[in-house]
């Protein structure tokens, strides 16, 4: 059956007339992550392509199944770009996969996450309603923002047709600064750095270095090279494409994978494996076979949260379960989305 | 004392007996007279009693407050300062006004991490100015940030002149403690950039009141500026202005500030705050540049260029900093102003893509004929929000009538051309007849859910925000648009 919106809602319709699960699929770049999810597959790659794009706007509204490729070679070519840098794994990653996945990268820490530049988006529910949120505004507050609540919600809330998102400028310059500093040094620096006007807009912490990367005028770029000091590293722009898709060499491993977020300043982490650490510090991978409830406890306990993000054992739980309270408005939420609990069914194994 | 006693009556005796076991001695007002201060936000036309209001200090108090609420059924209305605009914090007659305006403490800043923990009555501007010895501010600066709380920033979004470059409410929050209408405490966001779960810290900002209490805010702290720049240009014509306002921005400028005021608005300002604003123009931009002194420099020079390339008929640039509050103190005083030129005025806050800015404007002053009352524009340009001030008489019989029509044409304007009926003010009760033009039924109906996922008796701010259908087919009667009913498949009653 070709796709179409009517289709779809009628498939869901079906499915959730007899309760048989649907997973949501775009290109595939993300199925490594999150919960086991089963069901007859919903192609969303069919349903592509730019709706409505004006450079002016600073605006974009975009089809699900549209490559992250093709949307960000569109916006280039206007020097603008999606800020929060979405990683794009395999090369195939879709921007609907981007905000069901909620998943950021490099800038993310600088200049906002996936949900902070979602203004609106139509999704077909778990009842098979075609459904608007949001706009095509930069301000909006009419109704409930469900738009930004459907980042990170890996699907199981309803199937995303289509978004808008508010886009930014390319910036005029970058530069990419090399420190030979340990861990501790340079998680204190960046935090440093970070409170005073410098235009970061990337940072990583690996093999003993500290790097950053300064974007925006010319002027203001060579200004903070004067003041940061540094050595300038030369084409570091596959050093951050290597970090927003993981093809940098830490993450070359057989071992589990565990994404760690936390409070940015918090002091390295007592772990017996090596650690890469994005986002001014708020970022933190480990590889290696751990003890997940362990590693929950610890990371809990100093305000963060832990991710089984590749690899490893699943059944033990993907992502870190909620408290009583919350757990009950997350099922709440999906009872009313998903009211026969059909879509993307176990993807996200907290709720 | 023989007088037939209500079983309404002995609910309201029984409330007011375990709300005073809860609450601290004079914490609980009953009295009319003492009451009155909290019938009405900053949306005056709008007045209710409510039948208590309780002023708890301690989060361990509004627990109590909220289950015992719950337990008798009875609605509650959360209150900051009472600053906001659409009447979201109108009182409910039979409910409880759950004042938070006592969390008025900053309980931690942590200049290294660039966070700030502090209650949700603390005013907006005490947050910056808490931090100023730091190099730090709170980004989001609502023109009434001198007295909106942070708690009620958090219900309504709020944005301010600075949110294209800086964000809104929802980008500058990291954790709220909320409690729950059934009295749990729950921690949503954490200290880290993302949290287990779905995003509710987003669901919950701008959700009115209608979803949990806050108790306690985390935000976000930035850098200030080095250096701070505002360019004023003047035109001859709004449409030119307009058009200015999108050749900035595709120019790859993102300013830090983006302002228009139109004739009557810079008029009404100038007389008392003195700003140097050119009267003879047509509509006049503000245009901020912050930054380093390099950026600054760089970007001062490229926005002057394109305004006078867009029709500016006069450009000037702030030399100093008191200069520049000069050019800001005009903007920041327009709704004081229409005060005095106007003894009522009703403010609007519809959103638009900016492309449509000019012929919004034109329509404005099209109905301006039409109803025969003035309007004067104030704009926030860069990120399309509109703020048409209606001046009007209120003691003029029908003149609040022609008003809130003409509002209301005005916002289905908004919608008509891809905007909003809201930018940052919020639905409360005062455009949520609109929001039967902007939403299909079953869309409302998924709101509904959302409340309903939260709070499923709906006590909390009950009727605001979100229309029942019934509502909205009544409504609906009265709104034909070219022989088309705005929601056909809406069942009628």
């Amino acid at each position: 059956m070709p796709f179409s919106i009517e289709n779809l809602q009628q498939k869901i319709i079906r499915h959730a007339e007899s309760h048989t699960p649907l997973r949501i699929r775009g290109s595939g770049s993300k199925d490594f992550y999150g919960g086991e999810s089963r069901g007859d597959v919903i192609d969303m790659t069919a349903h592509h392509g730019i709706i409505e794009y004006e450079p002016k706007e600073l605006v974009v509204t975009v089809r699900a199944g549209t490559y992250l490729a093709d949307l960000e070679k569109i916006l280039a070519d206007s020097g603008q770009m999606l800020p929060f840098e979405p990683p794009h794994f395999d090369g195939k990653g879709t921007i609907g996969g981007a905000v069901a996945s909620g998943l950021s990268g490099p800038r993310r820490a600088y200049a906002g996450s996936v949900r902070d530049f979602v203004l609106g988006t139509r999704i077909i529910n778990g009842k098979g309603e075609d459904l608007h949120f949001g706009g095509k505004v930069i301000k909006n507050v009419a109704g409930y923002d469900v738009s930004r609540l459907m980042c990170g919600a890996m699907g199981t809330l309803g199937v995303l047709l289509d978004m808008s998102f508010k886009i930014l400028p390319l910036p005029a310059a970058e530069m990419t600064l090399r420190f030979q500093m340990n861990e501790a040094t340079a998680i204190e620096q960046v935090n440093r750095w970070s409170g005073q006007p410098l235009p970061l807009s990337a940072s990583c912490m690996c093999e003993g270095a500290l790097w950053v990367r300064l974007s925006g005028a010319a002027t203001a770029v060579a200004a903070a090279k004067q003041k940061m000091g540094g050595d300038e590293v030369a084409d570091a722009n596959n050093f951050w494409l290597s970090l927003r898709d993981q093809t940098q060499a830490y993450f070359q491993t057989d071992k589990p994978l565990w994404r760690i977020s936390l409070p940015a300043t918090t002091p390295p982490l007592e772990l017996a494996q090596p650690q890469l650490i994005e986002w001014g510090g708020a970022q933190r991978w480990v590889a290696g076979d751990i003890d997940a409830r362990k590693l929950q406890q610890q990371i809990t306990a100093i305000d963060g949260h832990v991710t089984l993000f590749r690899g490893g054992d699943k059944a033990a739980g993907v992502f870190q379960p909620l408290p009583a309270a919350l757990a009950k408005i997350h099922r709440n939420l999906k009872n009313a989305f998903d009211p026969a609990g059909i879509l993307n069914s176990g993807r996200m194994d907290n709720i | 004392m023989n007088q037939v006693v209500e079983p309404a009556q002995v609910k309201n005796f029984n409330l007011i007996n375990k709300l005073q076991s809860i609450l601290p001695v004079g914490s609980l007002l009953t009295e009319t007279e003492d009451k009155a201060p909290y019938e009405c936000d900053g949306l005056s036309a709008y007045r209710k009693t409510p039948m208590l209001v309780a002023l708890p200090t301690t989060e361990e108090q509004v627990v109590k407050v909220l289950r015992v609420c719950h337990e008798m059924k009875v609605p509650v209305v959360a209150r900051g300062s009472g600053t906001g605009l659409s009447g979201g914090a109108l009182p409910h007659e039979q409910g409880v006004l759950l004042s938070l305006a006592r969390f008025n403490k900053i309980l931690n800043i942590d200049p290294l991490s660039r966070t700030a923990i502090v209650q949700p009555g603390v005013r907006n501007l005490a947050i910056s100015e808490a931090v100023a010895n730091l190099g730090l501010y709170y980004a989001p600066d609502p023109s009434s940030q001198i007295a909106c709380s942070i708690g009620g920033n958090v219900a309504e979004n709020s944005g301010g002149v600075h949110c294209l470059k800086y964000g809104l409410t929802v980008h500058n929050v990291l954790r709220i403690r909320v409690v729950t209408i059934e009295g749990d405490v729950m921690e949503i966001g954490s200290g880290a950039l993302d949290s287990a779960g779905y995003d509710i810290l987003a669901l919950m900002t701008g959700s009115e009141g209608m979803l949990g209490v806050v108790t306690e805010v985390t935000v976000k702290l930035i850098p200030k500026p080095q250096r701070a720049q505002c360019v004023l240009a003047a035109f001859d014509d709004v449409v030119k202005a307009g058009d200015a306002v999108g050749n900035i921005i595709a120019a790859g400028i993102i300013p830090a500030g983006l302002e228009m005021l139109d004739k009557l608005a810079t008029g009404a300002v100038e007389p008392f705050v003195k700003a140097g604003y050119p009267l003879d123009a047509e509509a006049i931009l503000l245009c901020e540049s912050d930054g380093t002194n390099e950026e600054v420099a760089d970007e001062i020079v490229r926005m002057q260029q394109i305004m006078r390339d867009s029709g500016a008929t006069e450009v000037r640039v702030s030399q100093n900093e008191t200069e520049r509050i000069k050019f800001w103190a005009g903007r920041k005083a327009a709704f004081p102003a229409a005060g005095r030129i106007s003894p009522d005025y009703y403010c609007m806050d519809g959103s638009i893509p900016r492309k449509a800015l000019s012929q919004v404007l034109l329509a404005i002053s099209e109905m301006t004929k039409k109803y025969g009352l003035r309007c004067m524009n104030v704009f926030h340009a860069g990120d399309g929000n509109l703020h048409p001030l209606i001046l009007y008489d209120a003691n003029i019989p029908g003149e609040l009538e022609k008003t809130e029509a003409f509002g209301a044409e005005i916002l289905e304007l908004s919608i008509k051309v891809g905007g909003t009926i809201t930018g940052e003010h919020g639905v409360g009760i005062e455009k949520i007849n609109q929001m039967c033009v902007q939403f299909a039924p079953r869309e409302l109906e998924m709101f509904h859910a959302v409340k309903h996922a939260f709070d499923e008796h709906a006590l909390l701010n009950p009727g605001k925000a979100v229309p029942t259908l019934h509502r909205c087919a009544e409504m609906g009667a009265m709104h034909i648009h070219k022989g088309k009913v705005s929601h056909p498949d809406l069942p009628r009653f």
